[in-house]
């Protein structure tokens, strides 16, 4: 299994957390993992719905404190 | 062939019907979303408690998703800033360029096209809806400066614009595009019930803090006050948050409101001079400016502590920081009222 890219986006309010998921999964390979932490509680609905639009997977997520981290799979042909 | 359109997906109804038709058509559909800074989506729901309690759904992703298409949200902040400072065609009511953003987006938009591939545009533009860019005379003007040209076709409204390149080459049907003008929503909430949409976002104007009067006055008063007119990122939230009280053309108080708003300007403690009462339940304030002199910041922390618990006693301590490199405690007396002048209060 490869390692997992950290992304740091605490501090950025919506959409700034999904455009840099986004612009991180586009330089990896299918399948990479990305784990993102965020302190934006509108990312609970927004990673998610913008994985299901893009056919990437929310393979775990999880709120500590304020903190917001999921960790993303991405998609075999996504881009 | 498959034939591929990218609409612009502003999250509102226009934008969303506008998709749906082409893609009735058998026309593949990505959506692009662009984030200016300015986008009233997200942010101040993210900021502000009472806020905090409202849904929180970014509405472009919600409209790919009932759409069933993918969303490519663009950062454009920086490039932006000069259709905000520089707009060639102007501003309208406030500081908000619209017809220059659209012929800018249109733009964008065209760029990702020939990088991508796709075919052509769809914008969910309406003939006479506000902004000012949909009037019939900016139409052709969009169109053209923003080089898409007749690869840009509005289908709510095409019927009543000469046939662009999509439908004069047969990818789209001309008949079953909408003749839509005007500012009336009807047309656009029937077809949204003949599609079966039912919880949209409430469409048309709100989206850009840009065309907000007192967003715009203080960002006015950020131009004026730093001499240029430029920002960054930073700048443009912090217009969004708090009470912005200038005392003197040398300083700005960024005062929050509540607690959501304290937890996001606390964010910014070292890149600030900030003041926090201490001996009563109160306020953060970002100071914005040069060092305060002492004068100044017995003023300022008189100020903050006229909106704190505070605000009646005879004494209110504060603890003054300076970007978290030195802090002191200071005992002021909170200003009256009365002793607020209106003309300190940019709004």
């Amino acid at each position: 299994m490869s390692d997992i890219v950290e992304l740091d986006a605490r501090r950025l309010l919506c959409p700034m957390p999904v455009i840099r998921l986004q612009d991180c999964l586009a330089k990896q390979p299918a399948g990479a993992r990305v784990r993102i932490t965020c302190t934006d509680p509108g990312t609970m609905s927004d990673i998610p719905t913008w994985c299901r639009i893009n056919d990437h997977r929310v393979l775990a997520n999880e709120q500590q404190e304020q903190e917001y981290i999921f960790l993303v799979q991405k998609a075999s042909d996504g881009d | 062939m498959t034939i591929k359109a990218v609409a612009l997906i502003s999250g509102g109804l226009d934008s969303l019907l506008a998709a749906r038709l082409i893609q009735q058509q058998g026309i593949q559909v990505e959506g692009i979303n662009f984030f200016t800074g300015f986008c009233v989506e997200g942010h101040t729901h993210a900021i502000r408690n009472r806020d905090r309690k409202r849904e929180k759904r970014n509405n472009a992703l919600w409209v790919a998703e009932q759409l069933g298409i993918k969303l490519h949200i663009i950062d454009i902040v920086e490039e932006y800033k000069d259709v905000v400072i520089n707009p060639k065609h102007g501003y309208g009511a406030n500081l908000n360029p619209c017809l220059d953003c659209k012929i800018f987006m249109v733009g964008k938009a065209y760029e990702w096209l020939k990088q991508h591939n796709f075919d052509f545009i769809i914008t969910g533009e309406v003939i006479g809806q506000r902004p000012k860019s949909q009037r019939k005379r900016y139409l052709p003007v969009v169109a053209a400066e923003s080089g898409a040209d007749d690869l840009l076709l509005r289908p709510l409204c095409a019927k009543n614009l000469p046939a662009t390149y999509p439908e004069t080459e047969g990818w789209v049907a001309r008949e079953q595009l909408k003749d839509f003008s005007g500012r009336s929503r009807k047309p656009q909430i029937a077809l949204a019930a003949e599609f079966g949409f039912e919880d949209y976002a409430q469409p048309a104007g709100g989206c850009c803090f840009l065309t907000d009067k007192s967003y715009s006055v203080k960002l006015q008063d950020l131009w004026d006050n730093r001499g240029q007119r430029e920002y960054e990122l930073d700048d443009i939230m912090l217009l969004k948050v708090g009470r912005h009280i200038r005392p003197s053309s040398e300083f700005k108080l960024i005062i929050a409101r509540e607690e959501g708003e304290n937890n996001f300007l606390s964010g910014y403690k070292r890149q600030f001079q900030t003041i926090k009462t201490v001996s009563h339940a109160g306020p953060l304030a970002l100071v914005e400016g040069p060092p305060l002199s002492p004068q100044q910041l017995e003023l300022a922390c008189a100020i903050i502590a006229r909106y704190s618990k505070g605000r009646d006693a005879d004494s209110v301590e504060l603890l003054f920081s300076n970007r978290e490199q030195d802090s002191r405690k200071i005992q002021v007396k909170p200003l009256a009222a009365e002793q607020i002048r209106p003309d300190w209060i940019i709004v």
